[in-house]
């Protein structure tokens, strides 16, 4: 961040903290009400308000530390007032921003006031002179007590050193002030290892549910598939051929039919299990791997797509799979909802933060795609989701649509 | 006619052996897996190979790429490559070097028999066959093309059997038309696709699938 950025945001901090203690007032006062049965709406408000203040407050440090502080608050449940105020209460998180109010509304004269007023101390030295001569005489002649008395604007310039010093000390010192606030932000309003940990084993456990849902589901519609499928077709085909074998001797034309027919069910049964094992792990993924997979997929569906794939090395089996049937369900998206004429496809892999594979299937169709129009997008979702993968779809109405997804994974 | 076969399946290559056995052909090598392939093309260079797309130890596409590799040592080399399912990427790869005497097929089209040991001695001859699933998928990537939406249902038809590598004479009898109707409706699609019309059945194929790979 520039310095004059920084002289902003100190000016608009200390104004911050002087409403840090309004809010604390109006948040004690409230909850003190609630006492007396009065303050819920109030105190509701008042943690809305507490809530928004704190999350401008997380922006700024997050922006200014170059890592996002994350919002520490537990989801608040649906009910009654009372349930809310409750589960507001019991949250941890509360307490912290309360403490945040108290130490902000001190501190924040310390760090962002003492360098806007370092910053406009310095200015009003430099200017000295002009002050000087500006004013009636009396107000400016005696800056440091009776002991320094300034007769004329000449010996008014002997301040402007001053004010360079003081502008020095600012340009010197905005940054590590800056830096000690977004570090008090941090360490009350970041949520603490221990809520965070709390969080991720409620993600962890949903995300497992889901999983675990899915493959059963999965497993249910293969079994359903081969019993009435290439199960069924086996067991006709075994009567027509134990009939046929008992009219050989009676009645060959009739054989010959009979042995058409049977020849006619094992192509349905293996293009009914092709179709099957194309659904549990596509044979040029197992081939291939995903560059090779997503190339042939892009060469066997009906519109144009273009495909950039870099990635190097190959993905664990898992994530290739999940990857894979992600981009599919996209592609088909694009194609049977959107009307799209055009689609591209961009598989990347990045080593940043411990590696990262993000893909991006874009179509110029008619766009105003959402995660309520169906369920394939939340069916990515949930695939990806078992290995903290995330999906955002940008599609305003009229199109175009990028959905992007990513995994986090290493390369094998 | 001596044919190489692989498969790793002992029953599909025992089933493949007994076909060809059946039909005259010599089966002078079966492997179940990709070097022994590899030497067994080297060493007989058979008339036509009968190959698996996969094959161990890899259990991937190894089938596919010793056969292009071994069309690159021996420029056309017949092969049939036989697949539990068919890919456009691979009928591609397959077809890139130009030189005909290529075939890529379901497996499940073995059950018609008659059919299946015509395809492999116009294989053997130099054709260049390709699944009907394969052609569906390519004409189903042009249906919006306006020089496809040009051709006539029948124009059509014809089109997509000689993608499949059809002799004029054997998609004659297919439409219970005369051939002189089918060169008539092949006429049609080459002008209307803007292609040069060619004599000999394989380059008219060749033309017709460089169109639809396009």
């Amino acid at each position: 961040m520039l310095r004059v950025e920084l002289l902003g945001w100190s000016l608009v901090l200390l104004l911050a903290s002087a409403v840090a203690f309004a809010l604390l007032t109006l948040w004690s006062t409230a909850a003190g009400l609630v006492l007396m049965g009065v303050g819920l709406p109030v105190t509701l408000l008042a943690t809305v308000l507490v809530r928004w203040f704190a999350d401008r407050h997380r922006e700024w440090a997050g922006q200014w530390m170059g890592e996002p502080v994350a919002r520490p608050y537990l989801p608040i449940p649906a009910g009654n007032w009372l349930t809310r105020l409750r589960a507001v209460l019991r949250d941890p998180a509360t307490w912290r921003d309360w403490a945040w109010l108290v130490v902000d509304s001190v501190a924040g004269w310390f760090t962002a006031g003492g360098s806007f007023l370092i910053f406009a101390a310095g200015v009003f030295y430099l200017l000295y002179p002009l002050v000087f001569a500006l004013t009636p005489a009396q107000v400016f002649r005696t800056p440091f007590g009776p002991h320094l008395h300034l007769q004329t604007v000449t010996e008014s310039f002997v301040m402007v050193p001053l004010g360079l010093i003081l502008l020095v000390l600012w340009y010197v010192s905005a940054v590590p002030l800056a830096r000690l606030n977004a570090l008090v932000i941090r360490s009350l309003l970041a949520p603490t290892e221990q809520a965070r940990l709390r969080a991720r084993v409620a993600q962890l456990a949903v995300s497992r549910a889901e999983t675990v849902d899915t493959q059963a589901s999965e497993l249910r519609r293969i079994e359903r598939d081969l019993h009435d499928g290439a199960q069924a077709r086996l067991a006709s085909l075994g009567m027509s051929l134990g009939l046929a074998e008992q009219m050989l001797a009676e009645d060959p034309q009739a054989v010959a039919g009979l042995l058409a027919e049977a020849r006619e069910s094992t192509s349905t049964a293996l293009v009914e299990l092709r179709d099957l094992v194309r659904g549990i792990h596509p044979p040029v993924l197992a081939d291939r791997g995903l560059d090779g997979a997503v190339q042939a997929l892009a060469l066997s569906n009906p519109v144009p797509t273009a495909v950039s794939i870099r990635i190097p090395g190959r993905l664990p089996a898992a994530v290739e799979s999940a990857a894979y049937f992600a981009v599919a369900e996209a592609l088909a998206n694009a194609i049977k909802h959107a009307n799209a004429q055009r689609i591209s496809i961009r598989l990347e892999y990045t080593d940043d933060g411990g590696g990262l594979l993000s893909m991006v299937v874009s179509d110029d169709g008619r766009g105003g795609a959402s995660f309520e129009g169906g369920a394939g997008l939340r069916g990515i979702e949930r695939r990806l989701s078992a290995f903290d993968g995330t999906v955002s779809i940008d599609s305003p109405v009229g199109g175009p649509t990028d959905v992007r997804m990513s995994v986090p994974c290493v390369l094998s | 006619m001596r044919v190489v076969v692989a498969e790793d399946l002992a029953l599909l290559r025992d089933g493949l052996i007994r076909i060809f056995q059946a039909y005259g052909f010599e089966v002078v090598e079966a492997v179940d897996n990709g070097p022994s392939l590899v030497r067994a093309l080297d060493r007989h260079r058979p008339d036509v190979s009968v190959i698996d797309v996969r094959l161990p130890p890899t259990f991937t596409d190894e089938g596919l790429h010793a056969a292009i590799d071994a069309r690159a040592r021996i420029p056309g080399l017949p092969v049939l490559i036989l697949s539990q399912y068919v890919e456009q990427l691979y009928a591609r790869e397959l077809m890139s070097d130009r030189a005909g005497a290529v075939g890529y097929l379901l497996k499940d089209r073995v059950s018609d028999v008659g059919q299946f040991i015509d395809t492999v001695r116009r294989v053997a001859a130099g054709a260049t066959i390709m699944d009907p699933d394969v052609v569906a998928s390519l004409l189903a990537r042009h249906q919006d093309d306006e020089p496809l939406q040009a051709l006539t249902q029948r124009e059509r038809e014809v089109l997509s059997l000689m993608a499949e590598g059809r002799s004029n004479a054997a998609i004659a009898a297919r439409m219970f038309v005369t051939q002189k109707a089918v060169s008539k409706y092949s006429n049609n699609v080459f002008a209307k696709l803007g292609l040069q019309q060619a004599k000999e059945d394989n380059r008219r194929v060749l033309a017709v699938l460089a169109y639809l790979q396009a």
